[in-house]
């Protein structure tokens, strides 16, 4: 199966057992260029663990994940962030004893080896490019924070915006508005129709009135294999999926 | 300037705390105590060389190693096995049987020098050894465990059971290593007398040197990018390692430096002691030196070189009169330190230290107004001159 194709993710007959139990069955799903995709499912659907074949964290048991037509399956997990995957995680996962300025610092994109962030220089581009992201995220006047001081939804954005100082061609976000206030949650939604201008990004969400704000494309996934997929107002009305999630 | 300032001293509280420091070694020390006791205190900041090398690897990098005795202890012997060789000259050792080789060599029945101690004959080889050698030890450690990912207790149990198996190594192999006694008997280097008061000011100085320099050295690394990601590697490993960065090489690279430092302690030890024994190698010293770093405050360089120098003053005083209450006194201050003061010496100047310094804040106003006073006539024709 080495076709090559324009696609940025061509996830194919992808597996992953755990001691038997496949979390992720013979799964198919691929992502366009510029394209918002959001997966959805009940709790225990498999949907992080997905995430975490993509970005290395959990090895595939079989099948393929190709990144830009290339393999990830065998790369390390720096290797696939190198080459252009970001994902965030579904607990907000920042340095807290770091202020706001240096997470984003210690995210930026150079000096990832260890001599390079040992004689790693804030210069001016280090600086305003921090500045740029910080905007972006709305945590601008907040760069001198202690990340820990930060409420929880301004988290999940500082976390968001370590990746994309990294501007990575594929964004995966799992549960970004999970614990977030209604305004944060459309500050979000708006953040997200931003950010996905010029890459790809995977989102996994729970919220259905979120997903209908941002969703191009949806994928139902249940029990470690896609029920349907397609446009949101086809998903939403199409009876397996009501069934086993939007039912209840 | 300002990166002197910032990157090496650690801003104005770094550099206040790092004057203070030198003044107290480097002045302080040597006017008010004689010779024995500055002697004394030269031993207790070879302990501080592994004291600091906890506070990147266990404060900062999260990594709790339980074995830098190894360390302190390859240093410690690169040094002694040089000194011993220089002591056993054939003429020193005419009485032995086989003359010229160290004494407890002779005692274990060796005929000829072991291969690995010739190079030990060369200065300069030793010096090299003892940088290169428990730099790469910890390599090869750090490697085998970081890249398989262990971590937590399992690294910290692996370091203690390798200084365990050290010591058994060197107390068994009494003919090659001296055994449970150690190297002793060091009194000349280069030909030079080691024992004269000379030579201890001239090793407590270069102790000193040493330690302010490793000071400086460890800021610059806990002030660049890579202080930050050690922070954020002890916090979140997986936000880093999804960030880009391979974490088991920034591990590596910290317990590498760690063991180098722990090293220089060890080898300035035998310098100013005058012997070296695997009493310096196993557990007890490498808790000890854990103590030190956790009583002074795990995150501070400076405070845990006065952790070292307050446990070593009072186990000096304490193990004279109650030996056996001293272990036990020791286990109860770390005990009590990491329950109530997990920043410990450090974290309490923090927190209290200001009520000690505001009543000395009219020295610096004093420096302030002078400062502000405008320059008198004679005052200028001083500068001009
Ligand atoms: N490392 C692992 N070992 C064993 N089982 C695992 C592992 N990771 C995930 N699982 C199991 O795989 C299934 C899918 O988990 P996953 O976390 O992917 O679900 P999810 O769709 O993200 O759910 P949620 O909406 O609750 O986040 C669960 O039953 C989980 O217990
Ligand atoms: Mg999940």
């Amino acid at each position: 199966m080495s076709t090559s194709t324009d696609l940025t993710l061509a996830i194919e007959d992808l597996t992953v057992s755990f001691d038997g139990f496949k979390a992720v069955d013979d799964l198919n799903l691929y992502i366009d260029k510029n394209e918002l995709h959001v997966v959805i499912g009940p709790n225990g659907a498999g949907k992080t663990t997905v995430l975490d074949l993509i970005c290395g964290k959990t090895k595939a048991s079989s099948g393929s994940i190709k990144f830009l037509n290339k393999e990830l399956t065998e790369l390390a997990e720096h290797e696939i962030v190198r080459s252009g995957v970001g994902r965030k995680f579904q607990t907000p996962s920042i340095y807290e004893n770091l202020t706001v300025f240096e997470n984003l610092e210690v995210s930026y994109p150079y000096g990832r080896s260890v001599l390079g962030s040992l004689f790693f220089k804030r210069d001016q581009n280090v600086i305003d490019k921090i500045h740029e992201i910080a905007k972006e995220i709305m945590l601008d006047d907040a760069l001198d924070t202690e990340s820990a001081l930060l409420s929880h939804g301004q988290k999940q954005w500082l976390e968001i915006g370590m990746l994309l100082i990294q501007d990575p061609q594929l964004l995966m976000l799992d549960e970004p508005v999970a614990g977030m206030s209604v305004k944060e949650r459309e500050q979000t939604g708006d953040l997200l129709k931003k950010i996905s201008k010029g890459r790809s990004v995977l989102v996994i969400e729970h919220d259905m009135d979120f997903v209908a704000q941002i969703a191009q494309k949806v994928t139902v996934l249940h029990q470690g294999k896609i029920l349907a997929a397609g446009q949101m107002e086809k998903v939403q009305n199409d009876p397996k999926v009501i069934e086993v999630y939007l039912g209840h | 300037m300002s990166f002197v300032y910032n990157k090496l001293m650690g801003g104005k509280e770094g550099l206040t705390g790092f004057i203070l420091l030198a003044l107290l070694v480097l002045v302080v020390f040597p006017l008010c105590l004689d010779l024995f006791r500055l002697n004394l205190v030269g031993k207790y900041l070879t302990y501080a060389f592994p004291a600091i090398s906890l506070v990147l690897l266990w404060g900062y990098g999260g990594i709790l190693s339980l074995g830098q005795g190894i360390f302190f202890g390859l240093g410690g012997y690169g040094m002694a096995m040089f000194l011993k060789l220089e002591a056993s000259s054939p003429e020193n050792t005419a009485i032995q049987s086989t003359p010229g080789i160290p004494d407890f060599m002779d005692w274990n029945q060796l005929t000829e020098l072991p291969w690995f101690w010739e190079p030990f004959g060369s200065f300069a080889f030793t010096i090299a050894a003892i940088l290169i050698i428990p730099a790469a030890f910890a390599y090869i450690i750090g490697a085998a465990m970081f890249k398989r990912r262990v971590g937590g207790v399992y690294f910290a149990i692996i370091t203690q059971v390798i200084a365990v198996i050290l010591t058994i190594l060197i107390v068994g192999q009494q003919g090659y290593t001296g055994g449970i006694n150690g190297i002793t008997d060091l009194r000349t280097l280069n030909g030079w007398d080691m024992t004269s008061d000379y030579a201890k000011y001239l090793f407590y100085l270069i102790n000193c040197a040493l330690l302010l320099g490793v000071i400086v050295l460890s800021r610059f690394i806990l002030t660049s990018k890579f202080g930050s990601l050690l922070l954020a590697i002890r916090d979140k490993e997986d936000r880093v390692r999804f960030s880009g960065y391979d974490v088991s090489n920034f591990k590596i690279f910290v317990f590498c430096f760690a063991a180098l430092i722990s090293a220089i302690g060890g080898a300035m030890f035998t310098l100013q002691v005058g012997f070296m024994s695997p009493s310096f190698v196993g557990i007890v010293p490498s808790i000890e030196m854990v103590i030190f770093a956790a009583v002074g405050g795990r995150m501070s360089l400076i405070g845990v070189v006065y952790g070292t120098l307050l446990i070593n003053f009072g186990k000096t005083a304490f193990s004279e009169s109650f030996p056996e209450l001293w272990l036990f006194l020791m286990g109860g201050l770390f005990i009590s330190v990491v329950m109530f003061f997990p920043n410990g010496l450090a974290g309490l100047w923090q927190d209290y230290g200001h009520h000690i310094t505001d009543r000395f804040k009219f020295i610096t106003r004093l420096f302030k107004r002078k400062e502000s006073l405008p320059l008198d006539d004679t005052a200028k024709s001083e500068l001009a001159n």
